[in-house]
């Protein structure tokens, strides 16, 4: 694990266009990831967490170049993808792989095992013929799957094994970023820790660096070095492991740990449950001063103004909230 | 009657019709819940836990699943044997049932008012009238705000918290003795399954409600049930108190699902361990109702007595039971 970082994310912004209303003229934007920024270290892991609709996924399909910025800069190895065309753009991509969340419908259900995994050996590399079959059946043993499971159809396999074949169809042109998207949410408890495990000594065995996208705050607490915590399309808080689940500071952050029912008595009977009420705000009419504010336990009239900027107010620790100073004090 | 219990169910075997043949989908289960009480089915996915509950729902696929043997008593009464009529009567107004997915439960050319509406006039007869107003009183209690306002509106205009909240108040309507409930937050983000966790707490402190929860997840157990049944293949793996499960498992499927799961913790370190991995998946439903351990080809306990003969229920002092031959070694 070096210094020095893989994936340098600046001032990212995704907006879609929507309809609203029957007027003439006027688009309305939906700000789905809204001016962005972090770093991953290479070798280590960064989780983006959030609810659905924060804009975690969409961040990390714009990293990937699998929607388009509209603004930012995405910075890999020293090279803005953003602005990458042709060739370059098909480099990009075999240095960038996903991972997606629902292994029943990301496999072609027509291609065999083997094939899924050689895809983007032949659309991305110019690997010659005679090393493919090596390449896959090295990643078949790798992903614990079997040799003779080579030639059978998705729906043959399990979702667990098929998260497998994912995996392998990811590692296959030895990428430098693996985006892992809720790699493990349609999976069954018992099948997850299979996934997880192998995710990390995939990891360890091939110095991978991940983005790591999840809403399940267990699977980040063991899978990640850092963590970016995404609430409407903003970062709100970004720390490291350590920090961020020993010291929340954002009170949605510490409402979002909170809210995440566990096995542990004296976690239970310890963390006072901070329910926060209602729904988020709607995503095309933002408030003009903190997303959270109509949710917040702790807001002040300040917080309805005026957004918070995202600030550092520790070692590997930034946070947008007005109540949080340089003291690192939680204000709940 | 005081000690008897709400729901008794007696080696119940439930039979499913597939291509390869008749397989025990629901092998020989038996347990009980009380009045008040909340308990939880927990399982992979394929172990019967929703079978279970649409067989005391006398919901079960027609043609297709049929209750081979045991007996289900509701209150003293057989559901086994019960007449459809009677059925139709008790689903609903004395155990209703809410589902995982809220996007699909509900009907979406209807307003919610009238749907929850809609249960009040068929089991209770009220009048158009009086089962509006009731619908936004229960809208309130389910704590949506402006019920007034809501009441009128579509699924469409709710979000997956408040729908879920609209099928509470829908099973809720006819104060029901039991409310089944088939992974209620599994679609729903945590800290609006924190909210729907709170309000089914205080629902049954307000109004006695039983409640079965149906989850695969530990930590939900954890917070809202006093007892819990693990489920593997069909068969009762383990029953008993939460905390005592959780701190002493005596069946290797429970400790599995306890430990593969990485759960948040209280204080965090630097170290990490390997989760501990449950190998396998469960057996397809044609392997169902052998005579042997069906867990055991996943179990690193596994011994000869396990491949050959299916365990008996064992009974420990704190109430715990589980089927496992190795239940004492644990």
């Amino acid at each position: 694990m070096s210094d020095t970082p893989l994936l340098k994310v600046e001032d990212l912004t995704v907006r879609f266009a929507v309809k609203r209303g029957g007027g003439f003229g006027q688009k309305h934007y939906l700000y789905a990831v809204d001016n962005i920024s972090f770093e991953v270290k290479k070798g280590e892991t960064l989780a983006i967490v959030g609810e659905s609709g924060s804009g975690k996924t969409t961040a990390a399909l714009a990293v990937a170049r699998l929607v388009a910025a509209y603004q930012g800069r995405v910075d890999l190895g020293g090279q803005d993808i953003l602005q990458l065309a042709g060739e370059d753009l098909r480099q990009m991509r075999r240095r960038v792989q996903f991972i997606f969340q629902d292994p029943y419908s990301s496999l072609n259900p027509r291609q065999r095992a083997e094939d899924v995994v050689r895809e983007p050996l032949l659309s991305l590399t110019k690997t010659p013929a005679a090393e493919q079959q090596a390449i896959v059946d090295d990643l078949f043993a790798h992903v614990g799957l079997r040799p003779e499971q080579k030639r059978l159809f998705p729906h043959q396999f399990s979702g667990g094994q098929r998260q497998r074949i994912g995996i392998a169809r990811a590692l296959s042109t030895q990428p430098e970023l693996i985006i892992c998207d809720e790699p493990v949410s349609a999976l069954d408890v018992a099948v997850q820790a299979q996934i997880l495990n192998l995710l990390r000594r995939l990891q360890a065995e091939y110095g991978l660096t991940y983005l790591f996208i999840s809403h399940d705050l267990g699977v980040v607490q063991h899978m990640c070095d850092s963590i970016a915590v995404m609430y409407m399309g903003k970062i709100v808080e970004h720390a490291d492991r350590l920090s961020l689940f020993n010291n929340p500071l954002h009170p949605y952050t510490a409402a979002l740990l909170s809210a995440v029912p566990t096995v542990d008595k004296t976690l239970r009977q310890k963390s006072r449950r901070i329910l926060i009420p209602g729904d988020p705000p709607d995503p095309v009419n933002l408030p003009k001063g903190c997303r959270f504010a109509n949710r917040c336990p702790v807001a002040q009239a300040r917080c309805r103004e005026e957004a918070p900027e995202l600030k550092q107010v520790a070692e590997e620790h930034r946070i947008a909230c007005h109540l949080v100073d340089e003291s690192a004090q939680s204000p709940l | 009657m005081a000690d008897q219990p709400l729901l008794k169910v007696e080696n119940l075997r439930i039979e499913l019709v597939t291509r390869a043949g008749v397989a025990p989908v629901i092998d020989n289960l038996s347990f009980e819940l009380g009045h008040g009480e909340n308990i939880s089915f927990v399982g992979e996915s394929g172990c019967g836990k929703s079978m279970t509950a649409l067989a005391i729902m006398g919901l079960l696929p027609e043609g297709i699943g049929r209750i081979a043997s045991g007996s289900i008593l509701f209150d003293g009464e057989d559901l086994t044997t019960a007449s459809p009529e009677r059925l139709r009567d008790i689903r609903g107004n004395e155990i209703s049932m809410i589902f995982q997915e809220p996007m699909t439960s509900l009907n979406p050319v209807y307003t919610v008012g009238e749907q929850i509406a809609e249960v009040l006039r068929a089991h209770q007869g009220l009048s158009k009238r009086a089962a509006w107003d009731m619908a936004i009183e229960l809208l309130d209690a389910v704590r949506i705000p402006n019920a007034k306002g809501r009441v009128s509106d579509y699924p469409f205009q709710m979000s997956g918290g408040q729908r879920q909240r609209v099928m509470i108040a829908m099973a809720l309507a006819c104060k029901p003795k039991i409310l089944i409930a088939d992974e209620p937050t599994t679609a729903l983000d945590v800290t609006v399954q924190a909210q729907i966790f709170d309000l089914l707490r205080d629902l049954r402190r307000d109004t006695g409600t039983s409640i079965i929860m149906i989850t695969h997840d530990m930590g939900a157990v954890a917070e809202m049930a006093e007892r819990m049944i693990v489920m593997y293949a069909g068969r009762n793996a383990e029953i008993g108190p939460v905390e005592q499960i959780i701190e002493h498992p005596r069946h290797p499927y429970t400790r599995g699902l306890i430990s593969c799961v990485p759960h948040i913790v209280a204080n965090l370190t630097a170290e990490r361990h390997e989760l501990t991995e449950v190998p396998g998946i469960v057996p397809s439903l044609r392997d169902f109702g052998q005579n042997r351990c069906l867990f055991a080809s996943r179990c690193d306990r596994r011994s000869d007595q396990c491949l050959t003969e299916r365990p008996p229920t064992r009974e420990f002092e704190n109430g715990q039971k589980s089927d496992c031959w190795h239940a004492e070694e644990l």
